[in-house]
């Protein structure tokens, strides 16, 4: 494996890396006024790291011509499905930024820089197969998020919100640490594979606790209960184009590195982490459909909801199997699609004077003054609680359905009967919507790239996204089968 | 003789004093800065003891990554932290909860 190989496998995130530092040496040069060419720029790369990695996803590529640098990254069709989602994610949310920014304060030209920083340490996150490489990927991702949540200088819980961020996912970057470090400890090695092998016959003590504690770590990063409880404060208030990007993109890469960590290093020990996995899962969606019910914040009812959907993903992980993988990959692209159209319905809330607005009771009546906005939204909570005509029914259906393939029927009856709890609250939603007498406060005007991105979520999640699932259930099978080669 | 065991449980102690640093303290924030970088070189006492142990240089390796890595995490946290002290005017953990939760 010579060096210009591997630097061609890493051609994506060579791109990020570049533009995102000549754009730092633009925002230094231009200051605020050249935010919208380095947002269009950042926007740009971003779009090219995607046209890079597709025609990899769709070839689903797998084994030694992945890897690059000795195999301490590897750039196969699992990686390459998680970085489409995570490219993706990013891009919205720099769409929708300076829309949202202009009008809380100035537009900063540090926001996109941000988000292409955070984006490459995500790629560089599910591309890890090394714990290195994986730590390092994760910090980048983090440091950019915790700018991110703070970014609203002179906003008192903006900057709260980005202190707590910063102290919880700190803690859980050394939990995550020591565990990796008694991991090299017991295995001595930091490669994947070579963890495997070490692992292949019986689990040392101390294996078990660094495994445990590499779990407990990222499950704070994807918000998995019991680890959960900085999200809905972060989530309530971080900038909104923020919070968008901090359910989709991070819980898509941290899941994705879950799955690898655990099928790839951990893969012959299944049973010593299924149990861990199935119990925050089902915390997760318990935890995520009751915290939900009392809220009156919408972006807070979100968090919650983005909780309770991180369990069902799990389930999937729990699964443990070609179709339990894919099936996440599935899910975890719906959930993608649901999160970005429901953030950017949040953004779109505005009062006359364009001040954002956050409160449920802000959308009583929502269905007479602004109809569409309200079907939009309706749309989306019905496909976040998972009712059949939507597009959100089909990614707890391949979950559930790879679950009871795996002869875990326990585990998807409860799945199922917690998610009928969590219809409760989206239903609740709908019925302000459309039942209770207008506030009248929502009457700012949205944009067209917020409604633009709206109707792309809202035609994707409608009944017509089932021409994708073919399509996409290919994408996931060969992902995770790439994921699944034997060592 | 000091042998890789004593070197775990040091680290295993700095470790959990870091934790409890940071979840037992009610008085203010910088307090939760040092006990994240406790947590963080409780974390390289164990990648260098198990390097040396190993005679494996990956260990040592990795212990650098995250030297560097810290440096720039209390330099991102310090300055979040300022921000916050010019909006609220105080740093005291009570006093961080404009969000209930």
């Amino acid at each position: 494996m010579d060096l210009m190989a591997s630097l061609a496998i890493i051609t994506p995130e060579i791109i990020l890396t570049v533009t995102g530092l000549l754009l730092l040496l633009a925002a230094a040069w231009g200051g605020d006024r050249a935010s919208r060419m380095i947002s269009i720029a950042a926007a740009v790369s971003l779009g090219s790291a995607f046209a890079i990695v597709a025609p990899r996803v769709c070839a689903g590529a797998a084994g030694m011509d992945t890897m690059a640098f000795g195999d301490l990254f590897r750039a196969d069709a699992f990686a390459g499905l998680a970085k489409l989602m995570i490219f993706a994610a990013a891009g919205a949310t720099i769409v929708i930024a300076p829309r949202f920014f202009d009008r809380v304060a100035n537009m900063r030209a540090e926001y996109p820089i941000l988000v292409v920083f955070a984006a490459l340490g995500m790629s560089i996150m599910v591309s890890a197969t090394n714990l290195m490489t994986l730590y390092i990927g994760l910090e980048l991702n983090s440091l950019a998020a915790y700018v991110l949540a703070a970014f609203l200088r002179d906003d008192e819980r903006s900057s709260e919100a980005g202190l707590k961020y910063f102290v919880l996912g700190a803690l859980a970057s050394g939990i995550l640490l020591f565990g990796m470090s008694l991991v090299y400890g017991f295995a001595g090695t930091t490669n994947f594979i070579g963890i495997a092998q070490a692992v292949k016959g019986d689990l040392s003590t101390g294996m078990l606790f660094g495994m445990i504690f590499m779990l407990a770590g990222l499950a704070f990063k994807i918000s998995a209960a019991p680890f959960h409880m900085w999200t809905p404060d972060v989530y309530e208030g971080a900038p909104t184009p923020t919070t968008m990007f901090f359910a989709s993109a991070p819980k898509v890469a941290a899941v994705a590195l879950l799955a690898r960590l655990m099928m790839e290093a951990f893969g012959t020990q299944i049973d010593a982490w299924r149990q861990v996995v199935i119990a925050a899962a089902l915390l997760s969606i318990i935890i995520g459909a009751l915290g939900a019910i009392g809220q009156s914040n919408v972006k807070r009812l979100l968090a919650f909801s983005s909780i309770n959907n991180v369990g069902f993903i799990l389930i999937g992980l729990a699964a443990a199997t070609v179709a339990g993988i894919s099936a996440m990959l599935v899910y975890l692209a719906i959930y993608v699609v649901m999160t970005v159209g429901s953030f950017v319905a949040v953004a779109l809330m505005r009062d006359a004077d364009g001040n954002p607005l956050e409160g449920i009771s802000d959308l009583a009546g929502l269905s007479t003054t602004r109809p569409v906005l309200a079907a939009v939204m309706a749309m989306l909570m019905f496909s976040l609680a998972g009712i059949p005509p939507l597009f959100g029914f089909w990614g707890k259906f391949v979950v559930f359905q790879a679950v009871v393939e795996a002869d875990m029927l326990a585990l998807a009856a409860i799945g199922i009967a917690a998610s009928v709890i969590g219809a409760f609250y989206y239903i609740k939603i709908v019925k302000v919507m459309y039942f209770d007498e207008p506030a009248g406060t929502v009457t700012g005007e949205g944009d067209t790239p917020h409604w633009a991105l709206l109707g792309i979520c809202a035609v994707i999640i409608s009944p017509l996204g089932y021409i994708l699932t073919p399509w996409l259930g290919n994408l996931a099978d060969m992902a995770a089968a790439s994921l699944m080669l034997p060592a | 003789m000091i042998g890789i065991e004593h070197y775990v449980v040091v680290s295993s102690i700095l470790f959990v004093m870091g934790v409890l640093g940071i979840f037992l303290n009610r008085k203010n924030v910088i307090v939760i800065l040092m006990a994240i970088e406790l947590i963080l070189l409780a974390v390289n006492i164990n990648l260098v003891a198990f390097s040396a142990f190993l005679g494996d240089l990956t260990g040592q390796v990795f212990a650098m990554f995250v030297l560097t890595v810290a440096a720039a995490e209390a330099a991102i946290g310090l300055a979040i932290l300022v921000v916050y002290f010019r909006n609220r005017g105080t740093i005291a953990v009570d006093d961080v909860n404009r969000m209930k939760g």
